[in-house]
């Protein structure tokens, strides 16, 4: 076996797009989940409606910045309308409509009827010239060593990576502050924290669609880099890939979704690599085989999230003492 | 059920209770109805609860005191009745607005923020904080001032109440006492007019139980009007200036401690009860 490739491997994937897609996924559900303890089971219906949101409006020949601003304007849609009727109930029914309604998001931009629009099952494609010519990397191979990358997938892991820093510092400056702390007043106890005046409504609303839109430039994000968006790519298990994410980085840490996340394309594709590698020389035999390789490394992922939940419940950058309080 | 008179219920405490003589109503409910099911939960005629005077709630178990104090804070529904507290109707307020009018509540189970500092618990109580709107709260210097300000007042309570060398702590790693202290800190931190405390001292040890007596008396002396649900009558009788008791959804008597406990419909109440539990 050739560890140095899959070292090579797992770095790339690392610091990819996908990476830095889901670290923006995850920031915004850490948002959510981590800080106000809202359990939206959805996020990937809020990745779609971002990157349907941008393919549409940039496919009717509109510019592409104001595609960019519609795909988050209708995440903040998709928030409102999920969040005004559940927000006031118990925090199991926002989970049953966020991921119904993800489901749901999905089925529909996939309708025949709506094919005309959204490409129905085949999608939309090459709607994002626009952001490759705006592209200012000279053109060529840069990397460190074997690690490298065209100047085109640069651009976008550069605009992909500031977007993650950006909406980081964002969540930074917001949790520290009055707003964040009532935020995780509401996640501890929300009775108790209306107790003290506290529009608790308001607040998980503010933190449903902030969360939202994150995500929707995650959607875009991978929309964008791929030219491409059909139906198929916004399966539901996306969010709880993103759930995981935040599990190994730490739950309510600002750092935590980033480097859950590279952690976790650095994991899934260097666990990839060498099993195609073992598998294509038949290490285990010949009853396994190279199509293997593709669920075994998704065993191998939950074996080590396992691992953590026994050995480190916190993940790498939460508080022990925090997190072996009891829920009252 | 004894019910005693129409007359003497209407008759308000105020008159014969309290050091300073009469005072206004801070808090007046008329007819106040829930009920779940066929079960009429509370059902108060009248009452009203004197400024600046700590006001006990008694009765026994199941006599609709909690859903009292739920309903008249918004938590829950009621069936009917209208209550005003400082001369405005509140009735149909949601909690969080009734709580910034004045009346702040406490809950039977102490509600620690867990996963939260001590401090961080009583800085979050406190009311009108500019950067708890989104956009403002990217802009630390608009509230920077005011975040100190509720710093220093949080850590004066916490000295107060006993807890400043926890404040670091997370609140989940509190006894059940000194959650019980900080509920009252943090209710304290909102600036009530009216406080509305849930069996303040229930499962809080002896000690700690006088800490916490002699702070809520302190609270009235300034210008807090206290409203208590208690179980306990040695409790009663030694920081309440009048004594409110419930059976079976209806205020069953009021006056002093020392009528209230000497009235047969309150005896026959609590004795009732307990034949009922033993049938």
């Amino acid at each position: 076996m050739d560890f140095s490739q899959a070292l090579v491997d797992a770095v790339r994937a690392a610091v990819g797009v996908p990476a830095a897609a889901y670290a923006l996924a995850a920031v915004g559900l850490n948002l959510q989940f981590g800080y106000t303890g809202l359990l939206n089971f959805g996020q990937v219906g809020f990745l779609l409606v971002g990157a349907y949101g941008t393919a549409i409006t940039a496919d009717h020949g509109l510019p592409l910045p104001l595609a960019f601003l519609v795909g988050v304007a209708a995440a903040v849609v998709l928030g409102l309308i999920l969040g005004l009727p559940t927000l006031r109930l118990r925090a199991e029914y926002l989970a049953i409509v966020t991921i119904s309604a993800a489901e749901i998001l999905r089925l529909v931009v996939r309708s025949r009827p709506l094919e005309g629009f959204t490409g129905g099952a085949f999608g939309i494609r090459e709607f994002a010239d626009a952001f490759y010519n705006w592209n200012p990397i000279p053109s060529g191979e840069y990397g460190v060593g074997n690690v490298t990358f065209s100047d085109r997938t640069l651009w976008v892991m550069l605009v992909g990576w500031t977007l993650v820093a950006l909406t980081s510092g964002l969540i930074f400056l917001l949790v520290r502050s009055p707003w964040g702390r009532v935020l995780r007043g509401i996640r501890d106890d929300e009775n108790a924290t209306r107790s003290f005046g506290k529009n608790v409504f308001a607040f998980k609303l503010q933190s449903l669609v902030l969360g939202g839109s994150i995500g929707a430039l995650a959607g875009i994000l991978l929309a964008v880099d791929a030219q491409f968006t059909n139906a198929d790519y916004w399966q539901s298990i996306f969010t709880f890939f993103a759930f995981t994410v935040i599990i190994i980085g730490g739950v309510g840490r600002v750092i935590g979704p980033v480097v859950g996340s590279m952690l976790f394309w650095f994991l899934l594709q260097g666990a990839d690599t060498l099993l195609q590698q073992a598998l294509a020389d038949s290490f285990f035999g010949s009853k396994l085989g190279p199509t293997e390789a593709g669920p075994i490394r998704f065993a191998l992922v939950g074996l080590v999230l396992m691992l953590l939940m026994i050995f480190r419940p916190q993940g790498l950058f939460g508080s022990r003492a925090e997190t072996l309080i009891e829920e009252p | 059920m004894t019910d005693v008179d129409g007359e003497a219920l209407e008759t308000s405490i105020t008159a014969e209770t309290g050091p300073a003589g009469v005072t206004e109503p801070i808090l007046v409910a008329e007819h106040v109805r829930r009920s779940f099911g066929g079960l009429r939960a509370t059902d108060v005629e009248h009452l009203d609860v004197p400024e600046g005077r700590i006001i006990a709630l008694i009765g026994p178990n199941g006599a609709g005191k909690t859903t009292l104090f739920n309903v008249l804070t918004g938590f829950e529904h009621a069936d009917a009745g209208r209550w005003t507290f400082q001369g405005q109707e509140i009735m149909g307020h949601p909690p969080h607005q009734i709580a910034r009018e004045g009346m702040v509540r406490t809950f039977q189970l102490a509600r620690a923020l867990a996963r939260m500092t001590v401090l961080d618990n009583m800085k979050l109580a406190a009311a009108n904080q500019r950067g708890e709107r989104f956009f403002v709260a990217l802009v630390r210097p608009i509230w920077r001032a005011q975040e100190r300000q509720v710093e220093a007042r949080a850590l004066e309570l916490l000295e107060w109440l006993g807890l400043a060398p926890l404040r670091s702590d997370y609140a989940g790693t509190l006894s059940g006492g000194q959650r019980k202290l900080l509920e009252l800190g943090r209710a304290v931190m909102a600036e009530p007019g009216l406080l509305m405390l849930d069996e303040p001292t229930s499962g809080v040890n002896p000690a700690l139980t006088d800490t916490l007596l002699e702070r809520i008396g302190a609270l009235r002396e300034q210008g807090v009007t206290v409203l208590f649900v208690e179980h306990d009558m040695d409790v009663v009788t030694r920081i309440s200036d009048g004594v409110v008791c419930m059976a079976q959804g209806r205020v069953i008597a009021k006056g002093t401690p020392a009528e209230v406990v000497a009235d047969p419909s309150v005896v026959n109440a609590y004795l009732g009860t307990h034949h009922g539990e033993r049938a």
